[in-house]
């Protein structure tokens, strides 16, 4: 028989080591399905890493990967913090980018240093309506958020896509549904010549690290922790849970609009359908395997970056499918999920069995 | 009151039950020490101690749901022989006659008493169910002993004392030996208890042995025959019923002297709190009022008595300000309340002690200092441009977990590690540190053991010298006794005027709690009855 024991109080060394763990164990695992492709699986590794770190220009494509998957990890992480399921950051993505798209393709301009910031408010204000939304149906009337955030992503890439045609077509894209392209001013400059990794990536670092200020050192950030731990004792106590709630989902929902303006005014400079493949998804794989940490959320987005862009290159390379990489990124997250219960269970395995 | 009078014979023959030397370990913790104890046919025994004491490990052991890491457990089998019950098997020790009754009871609401009592010992593959046999079985258990009940009713129409003659119907019709009752009064009112009482010892007559799991000394030194204590998880003591008394017990759960909680008298002040013909109708009965009066002065302590369930809740609720009256006024200091938010009445001086200090109490993932300074962020002292002060917050916490003797590793340390007498000892630090005007204290004592009850009871008493006045929801008889100065009986939504305590009949209160009188004295305290013993 099997029995679990709850741990009292796991150490830093499980806490730290557990997700490290198993991202390793994942990546070792990987071999299993690279061997039933019959690929040479020492090649694959070796392909793998150079893939995501070989050289300037590789290493620049997994950086530019990792900036929305940090910005949609840490919508996640804030959301699931306070008990927010937060499922919509696909959508608040698309609709923080239509918005910088619709104020920072030529409706207005000036100098940089106001374009850009215009665009990133645009696409935060954005991002954040989306989610406030769901949060007012849910403290008001109970409607589940799990259901009506990732319902609204559906509605949001249809919206997308009829403005697409309508609206914000561009008349210059000979008939591709994508918008005007994002004006130079507005667009986030690159961080090294001839590559694509922009300043996107340090405004994601920056706020990753504003975050976790907020969250352990401010009023506001306490009484996150205290709604998402225990939402009675917090109200008990005299801490709104409404006005918390909504505090949180402008902040998810403005970090996941604010990957959608860094993905269209940083990497792609244009509006379409194919803006994103699912980084506000991947957001959540991002946060769980941070442990809704926000300084997590750097490493694990750099991981998961890092296993996307080497798994794809290196299929590329020996011709097996890319699809290893989500492969790859769904084991690291049951490892951790596994992990996670470890560390807060013992398990004992007794020998002597019980009779039935 | 008096004590068991027989003591049943006490021959080897008798033996029913024996554990022996019952040792079990959970990693350092000792929770379980070499435990001796044995049960006679026709024995009650009383297993008193405090909360981590042991009890419960050692039921759990009994009952095969642990394993004993040393010692053994002896049942004497039908035929007097006895025979060690295997180790880890729940079926076991019910095959061997061992039957519970638990706090929360285990039946199914939907269905007939009778339905509950015969589930799981019928056959599954029959097409017509043959249930004479099993009432009469059950006809000549409820003549024997006085457990009296309609086993057609579904079970969601009978109250809490019939629910618990059913559970104890149950055990006895699958033949149970011995009985093994966790605190079997905590639900009920006197009158129920002492019912109950009587079954138990008609019961132990026809040779039942009982194990009873309690807290309350008063009761315990009423029905049992032999009581042993526990503390610590080893046994401390074990003596007849007839040659202990309230004190001597006390101390040895304790381990030390506890000291007797004792009002002086004093005048009270003027009103802190009224409450004028509020309503609160949310539907059922637990969460609401109907019209109800009750005020409380400054350097009073106002009772209010009642069965769990009764609206209770529902005024707890209004007075910690997260809920408004439908109707009806609710003034502080002879000013009428317009806003009823949590935060403004915390801020106001009105302490809050929650019932379930584990679910509304305490943020068990922060750490005890941000647990006693939650009410008060927002105040500029613990507060800087939105930035938390760690420095204040943290004085303030060493400052409480040194007045308050909070046992915890630090103040940094996750407050779930606490233990529950030590979680009360947070929360009253963090509401009693602001010298409060009003004290809400529901249920403040429940669970706890005997010393940080004493404590409980010390700090609100010291409250009152300082003249704030509180408000005490209790289902403590004892406790309410002790301790107020006027009691006020709330029975389905409905509250009595308040009477004071020394006028007071005990079984009188009883039956107002059981909604049998509405208001039998005159609000000014002329008194018809005897004054009450109190214990």
């Amino acid at each position: 028989m099997i029995r679990f024991e709850p741990r009292s109080n796991p150490g830093p060394l499980l806490v730290y080591g557990v997700p490290v763990l198993a991202a390793t164990i994942a990546i070792l695992l990987a071999a299993i399905p690279l061997a039933l492709a019959g690929a040479p699986i020492i090649e694959a590794y070796g392909l793998m890493i150079s893939g995501a770190f070989g050289s300037v220009f590789s290493t620049s494509e997994m950086l530019t990967r990792a900036t929305p998957l940090i910005l949609t990890g840490l919508a996640a992480a804030i959301a699931f913090r306070a008990k927010l399921w937060n499922i919509g950051a696909e959508g608040q993505l698309y609709m923080g980018a239509m918005a910088a798209v619709a104020v920072g393709s030529g409706v207005i301009d000036g100098p940089s240093w106001v374009m850009i910031p215009v665009v990133i408010i645009a696409g935060m204000a954005a991002g954040a309506l989306m989610l406030i939304g769901p949060t007012l149906l849910k403290t008001r009337l109970g409607v589940d958020e799990v259901v009506t955030t990732l319902l609204l992503n559906f509605i949001v890439l249809l919206f997308v896509q009829m403005m697409l045609e309508g609206a914000l077509k561009d008349p210059m894209s000979m008939g591709w549904p994508q918008s005007e392209p994002v004006i130079d001013s507005a667009a986030f400059p690159a961080l090294l010549e001839r590559m694509r990794v922009h300043i996107g990536l340090i405004i994601a670092l920056v706020s990753a690290v504003a975050l976790a200020i907020f969250v352990k050192r401010t009023i506001w950030g306490f009484e996150i922790r205290a709604v998402g731990e225990n939402a009675a004792a917090a109200k008990f106590s005299g801490i709104s849970v409404t006005k918390t709630m909504i505090l949180v989902a402008a902040l998810s929902g403005g970090l996941a609009g604010l990957a959608g303006v860094s993905e269209v005014a940083g990497t792609r400079g244009y509006l379409a359908t194919d803006l994103s493949p699912g980084y506000g998804y991947a957001g959540i794989v991002v946060a769980m395997l941070a442990r809704l940490s926000p300084i997590g959320v750097i490493a694990s987005a750099l991981f998961v970056a890092s296993v996307f862009v080497g798994a794809d290159s290196m299929s590329r390379a020996i011709g097996v499918s890319s699809y290893l990489a989500d492969l790859i990124v769904a084991m690291a997250l049951l490892c951790v999920l596994i992990g996670g219960f470890l560390t807060r269970f013992k398990v004992h395995f007794d020998r002597k069995s019980v009779h039935g | 009151m008096s004590s068991a009078a027989h003591t049943p014979s006490e021959t080897s023959q008798d033996l029913l039950l024996s554990l022996a030397g019952v040792t079990k370990r959970f990693g350092s913790l000792v929770a379980n020490d070499a435990i001796d104890l044995t049960v006679h046919k026709g024995e009650i025994v009383a297993l008193l101690g405090e909360n981590g004491a042991g009890k419960t490990t050692l039921m759990n052991i009994l009952f095969g749901h642990y394993v004993a890491d040393e010692g053994t457990v002896t049942v004497a089998g039908r035929d007097g022989n006895l025979e060690q019950l295997e180790p880890g098997a729940p079926q076991a020790a019910l095959d061997a006659g061992i039957g519970m009754v638990h706090q929360h009871f285990t039946l199914a609401e939907n269905l007939t008493g009778l339905d509950n009592i015969v589930l799981g010992t019928e056959p599954i593959f029959r097409l017509r169910r043959d249930r004479s046999s099993a009432r009469a079985k059950l006809g000549e258990l409820m003549a024997g002993s006085g457990l009296n009940v309609d086993l057609d009713q579904p079970v969601y129409k009978l109250t809490v004392g019939e629910k618990q003659r059913v559970e104890i119907l149950k055990a006895l019709y699958r033949n149970a030996r011995l009985l093994v009752l966790d605190e079997p009064t905590a639900v009920l009112t006197p009158q129920e208890a002492d019912s109950l009482f009587a079954i138990l010892r008609k019961l132990a007559a026809t040779g039942l042995a009982v194990i009873i799991i309690a807290h309350k000394l008063a009761e315990v030194l009423a029905v049992s025959h032999r009581i042993a204590v526990l503390r610590g998880g080893a046994k401390v003591g074990e003596l007849k019923t007839s040659d202990a008394n309230h004190k001597s017990i006390a101390e040895l759960m304790v381990g030390r002297e506890v000291p007797a909680s004792r009002r002086t008298p004093r005048a009270p002040g003027k009103p802190v709190i009224t409450l004028a013909d509020v309503t609160i109708d949310r539907g059922d009965s637990r969460r609401s009022l109907h019209g109800v009066n009750v005020t409380a002065r400054e350097g009073e302590i106002l009772g209010i008595a009642g069965v769990s369930g009764n609206g209770q809740a529902a005024l707890a609720q209004l007075i910690a300000g997260l809920d408004k009256p439908d109707s009806g006024t609710v003034e502080i200091f002879g000013e009428k309340v317009t806003k009823f938010d949590a935060h403004t009445f915390a801020q106001n001086g009105i302490a809050r002690i929650p019932e379930d200090r584990h679910h509304d109490g305490m943020v068990g993932s922060m750490t005890v200092a941000e647990n006693i300074a939650i009410e008060d962020v927002r105040s500029a002292e613990y507060q800087k441009l939105g930035f938390l002060d760690f420095e204040a917050i943290r004085k303030r916490a060493e400052h409480a977990i040194a007045d308050y003797d909070v046992r915890c590793p630090g103040p940094d340390a996750p407050a779930r590690l606490l233990s529950g007498g030590n979680i009360q000892k947070l929360i009253l630090a963090r509401v009693l540190e602001k010298s409060p005007k009003l004290i809400l204290a529901n249920q403040p004592s429940r669970g706890l053991d005997v010393g940080a009850q004493s404590e409980v009871h010390r700090r609100l008493l010291e409250a009152r010298e300082s003249g704030a006045a509180i408000i005490l929801i209790s289902e403590d008889l004892d406790e309410l006794l002790t301790i107020s100065d006027q009691i006020a009986v709330i029975h389905a939504g409905h509250i009595t005027p308040a009477m004071p305590t020394d006028s007071i009949d005990r079984s009188e209160l009883g039956l107002m709690m059981a909604g049998q009188k509405a208001a039998p004295h005159a609000p000014d305290g002329t008194t018809t009855t005897k004054p009450g013993e109190t214990a």
